[in-house]
């Protein structure tokens, strides 16, 4: 089966709730279009600005689908990205080491948060969400201290122009990246063992150990997994504004989660999905950015962020009769 | 002096099922009653509806010789002096003593008001003293013994009642002791005894005949929804007493021990755990072994140690020529070694429902449709659809929602996920729980062919009449131990139910 038929089948009654998100950005595309048709689908704009520029965004909440779909919290991702944005300016520009070294540290990095959340909740049995709220202000801490509270800038183009500025189909690499990203998360999810069992173990920690699943290792692994997601993620953050500052980027958290929720309404309801995500955080990225070229106050933004957040989520649990959406059954 | 609780021609239908039948009860002023009975027998039935949990369909209470209407509302126990103990105690175990056993001060009353704990530490230790109970009200209850927990419970119970009563109050109390040792249970009886001895009543609901002849000063049987008869405790045997509660005479209690067939396929030895106490057992080849006892005997546990699900102290599991520490098992390590469980509570640890029945069949197998680049979902599906098949799992249908399927297709469709690896080892707990009739057939069908094909066979339930279907070898559990065996021709429903209750008496737990 192909791809699109996995994501179109095997339920045709509930076509119209998996295309309902996606419907709904490509309204928001077409009314913004008519509304603003000199500015709003320009390739400066639609192109670059939302979709590559976004692209950190979509970074971050696809390290989030990880461990949500094994059931676990990861609070610390946007402190991660702050922390990779920060080690490869920091690298790069204040010690002069090689852009490629600088990124594989700032990813051996990330990995190594997820090795200590995931340490920390499946070898103590702290719960997902205060461990990573605690390791997020730590890493924050961190993070001021190593950058002496400074913004670092100058990073070296060959990032920038591997992550904005080099385009293909008109598109920056950037949104390129997180589209192979989420091709390569949808196939682990869905076409391999270890997806399956991520799902059994976010779903049923129980059924998941009764049948034989190791599933301390799947939830330190999704820990770690999300770790160096968001670790890229700040890379391209880097990459994006050729600086790192060490305050910004946590200001991705929220949104990200928005999105992953967002998305779990969307392609495949009920389930956190990587096309989803995408799909989310564009749709929102989409209506802010239209908002903001019809000169609406800020107010409004922020109304239809969490407007559409709550509204979205409501309609697909009433289409699933109210049945709540099983968004974190850990237990 | 009128009783203090008569319940007259009281009858309860679930559907065209008479769960009681004009019920006729009394309960004296200052007496310890006894409420006996089978599973099914309506003893539930009842209490529910005193606890306002059901309402009747025809039938009245009195309480001290005051008409009451039925069912009893929530908000007027306290008024009636009616309280009740149930087995899950009702005590929230993070708070204190005294926060516990003042629940309904601080439920009670105006929200915002000053309460001093000084005061009501002091009051706690004056009620504990009054008892003969000795509990720090500064405590945790979580941390207190089992038998402290249960004795706070009722203490509680019987002070707010008392409280507006002049000292009175009538005290239900559900089976209270099925998760204590033997030997604290002694506490309690002189706590219900002190009790009944200032005034009060007490209904005690129980399996345990020993406990209820010594404690009760009479005592009401119950069978198929209705009273066989009630008697002065003093005054009647425990054969009678069993007798009354299954509806027979049984000729003879003497039973077989040892079984020539007894092989040695798997053999448990020195099991240790939470409900069990150095339990020993083996299983044959072609063996289907049940494990029965009353509610708390602990036999239900046996099959989560062995496999693994919950940590066992202390066992090891000799299985073929391997012996396996069972302290250390890893339910991935039991399924190497071809034993598998399918676990009482389907919903919790049987399977995600709203996940299809293929995702969650095909869950142990994974590595067998893995081609290398990706699962191969049509041959997840083809196979899942051959053993829903071949299982009789309807409606067919690999890509339907579990939770979609009725109690007995799920159950199948769970075996067609276990049995389909020819486990050497299969461990059952209620196999045939919320699954119908035609099912249960075919379920048993099924564990006798796995067993028939070489299996050994565990199968730990209360279903005394299934086990008799099923099992060549029925062991009885008693306080966390082994007390009884029944083999051949004594594996039928009444011998069964007969020895569960006599393994509660130490004497018989030899």
């Amino acid at each position: 089966m192909s791809v699109l038929a996995r994501i179109a089948s095997p339920d045709v009654r509930d076509w119209g709730e998996r295309l309902a998100l996606p419907f709904a950005w490509l309204v928001t595309i077409v009314v913004f279009g008519f509304l603003r048709p000199d500015t709003f689908l320009t390739s400066d704009n639609f192109f670059i600005n939302i979709l590559g520029t976004q692209a950190v965004q979509v970074a971050l909440a696809l390290a989030l689908v990880i461990p949500l779909v094994a059931g676990e919290y990861d609070i610390s991702v946007a402190a991660n990205l702050t922390l990779a944005s920060m080690i490869v300016a920091l690298l790069n520009v204040d010690h002069g080491v090689n852009i490629f070294l600088a990124i594989l540290v700032a990813l051996a990095a990330g990995a190594v948060i997820g090795i200590i959340n995931g340490g920390l909740i499946v070898g103590l049995g702290i719960n997902s969400f205060i461990t990573t709220l605690g390791t997020s202000s730590i890493i924050a801490g961190v993070v001021l201290w190593i950058s002496e509270s400074r913004t670092v800038g100058g990073i070296s183009s060959g990032l920038v122009d591997n992550v904005i500025i080099g385009k293909l189909f008109g598109i920056p690499y950037s949104f390129w990246y997180v589209l192979a990203l989420s091709v390569a998360m949808f196939y682990v999810l869905e076409y391999t063992p270890l997806g399956r069992r991520l799902l059994f173990c976010g779903r049923g920690q129980s059924v998941a150990r009764l049948s034989g699943l190791s599933v301390g290792r799947l939830r330190w692994g999704a820990m770690v997994a999300s770790g160096v997601i968001a670790a890229a993620a700040g890379v391209l953050y880097a990459g994006t504004t050729g600086s790192a500052d060490p305050a910004s980027g946590l200001n991705f958290l929220l949104p990200a989660f928005s999105a992953a929720f967002l998305g779990a309404t969307a392609l495949q309801p009920g389930r956190f999905n990587p096309f989803g995500t995408i799909v989310a955080v564009y749709f929102l990225a989409t209506g802010i950015t239209g908002l903001q070229q019809l000169g609406v106050d800020t107010y409004v933004q922020q109304l239809f962020y969490g407007g559409a957040l709550v509204l979205a989520v409501a309609l697909s649990q009433l289409a699933r009769k109210r049945q709540a959406l099983d968004f974190n059954p850990t237990d | 002096m009128p009783p203090a609780l008569s319940l007259e021609g009281v009858s309860k239908r679930f559907g065209g099922v008479h769960a009681l039948a004009d019920v006729d009860f009394e309960v004296a002023a200052g007496e310890v009653h006894g409420l006996l009975g089978e599973n099914g027998s309506g003893k539930s039935t009842l209490i529910k509806i005193l606890a306002g949990f059901h309402e009747p369909d025809e039938g009245s209470l009195q309480i001290n010789g005051r008409p009451v209407s039925l069912p009893v509302p929530v908000s007027r126990f306290r008024e009636y002096g009616l309280s009740f103990v149930h087995q899950d105690l009702a005590l929230l175990p993070t708070l204190t003593v005294v926060e516990n056993l003042r629940t309904g001060l601080i439920a009670g009353g105006n929200g915002v008001r000053f309460i001093s704990w000084r005061a009501e530490t002091r009051r706690a230790r004056e009620i504990f003293a009054r008892y003969g109970v000795s509990i720090d009200p500064r405590a945790t209850v979580g941390d207190l013994r089992p038998v402290d927990r249960a004795l706070l419970a009722i203490v509680r119970a019987i002070e707010e009642v008392r409280a507006e009563h002049d000292g009175l109050g009538i005290l239900v109390l559900d089976e209270p002791t099925v998760f204590l040792p033997r030997a604290e249970v002694e506490h309690l009886f002189e706590l219900v005894r002190e009790i009944a001895a200032s005034g009060s009543s007490v209904l005690l609901v129980s399996h345990d005949l020993e406990e209820i002849r010594e404690v009760t000063d009479r005592v009401t049987v119950l069978r198929d929804g209705r009273v066989v008869g009630t008697s002065t405790t003093a005054t009647t045997s425990e054969a009678q007493l069993v007798e009354m509660i299954i509806g027979r005479e049984l000729l003879d209690f003497s039973v077989d021990k040892g079984d020539a067939n007894a092989g040695d396929a798997a053999r448990v030895e020195g099991l240790s755990g939470p409900g069990v106490d150095d339990v020993s057992l083996a299983v044959g080849v072609g063996e289907v072994v049940g494990l029965t006892g009353l509610a708390g005997s602990g036999f239900e546990a046996v099959p989560y140690l062995v496999f693994g699900a919950w940590p066992a102290g202390r066992g090891t599991l000799t299985i073929g020529d391997q012996t396996l520490n069972i302290a250390g098992m890893l339910p991935r390590r039991a399924l190497r070694e071809g034993i598998v469980l399918i676990p009482g509570d389907r919903q919790r640890d049987g399977a995600v429902l709203p996940l299809s029945v293929a995702d969650n069949v095909t869950l142990p197998r994974l590595p067998q449709f893995w081609s290398g680049l990706r699962l191969q979902r049509g041959s997840m599906r083809r196979e899942t659809d051959r053993l829903m098949d071949e299982y009789d799992v309807r409606p067919a249908g690999a890509t339907n929602e579990y939770g979609s399927l009725s109690g007995g297709n799920q159950q199948k469709a769970l075996l067609a996920k276990w049995l389909n690896a020819e486990p050497r080892l299969l461990l059952f707990h209620e196999p045939t729980q919320g699954v119908d009739v035609g099912a249960r057939q075919q379920i048993f069908g099924t564990i006798r062919d796995s067993a028939a094909n070489g299996a050994s066979v565990l199968c730990a339930s209360s279903d005394h009449e299934q086990l008799a279907a099923i099992c060549d070898r029925v062991l009885v559990f008693g306080r966390g131990r082994i007390a009884g065996e029944l083999t051949g021709a004594d594996v039928t429903k009444d011998r069964i139910t007969e020895r569960c209750y006599r393994a509660a008496t130490p004497a018989e737990a030899a």
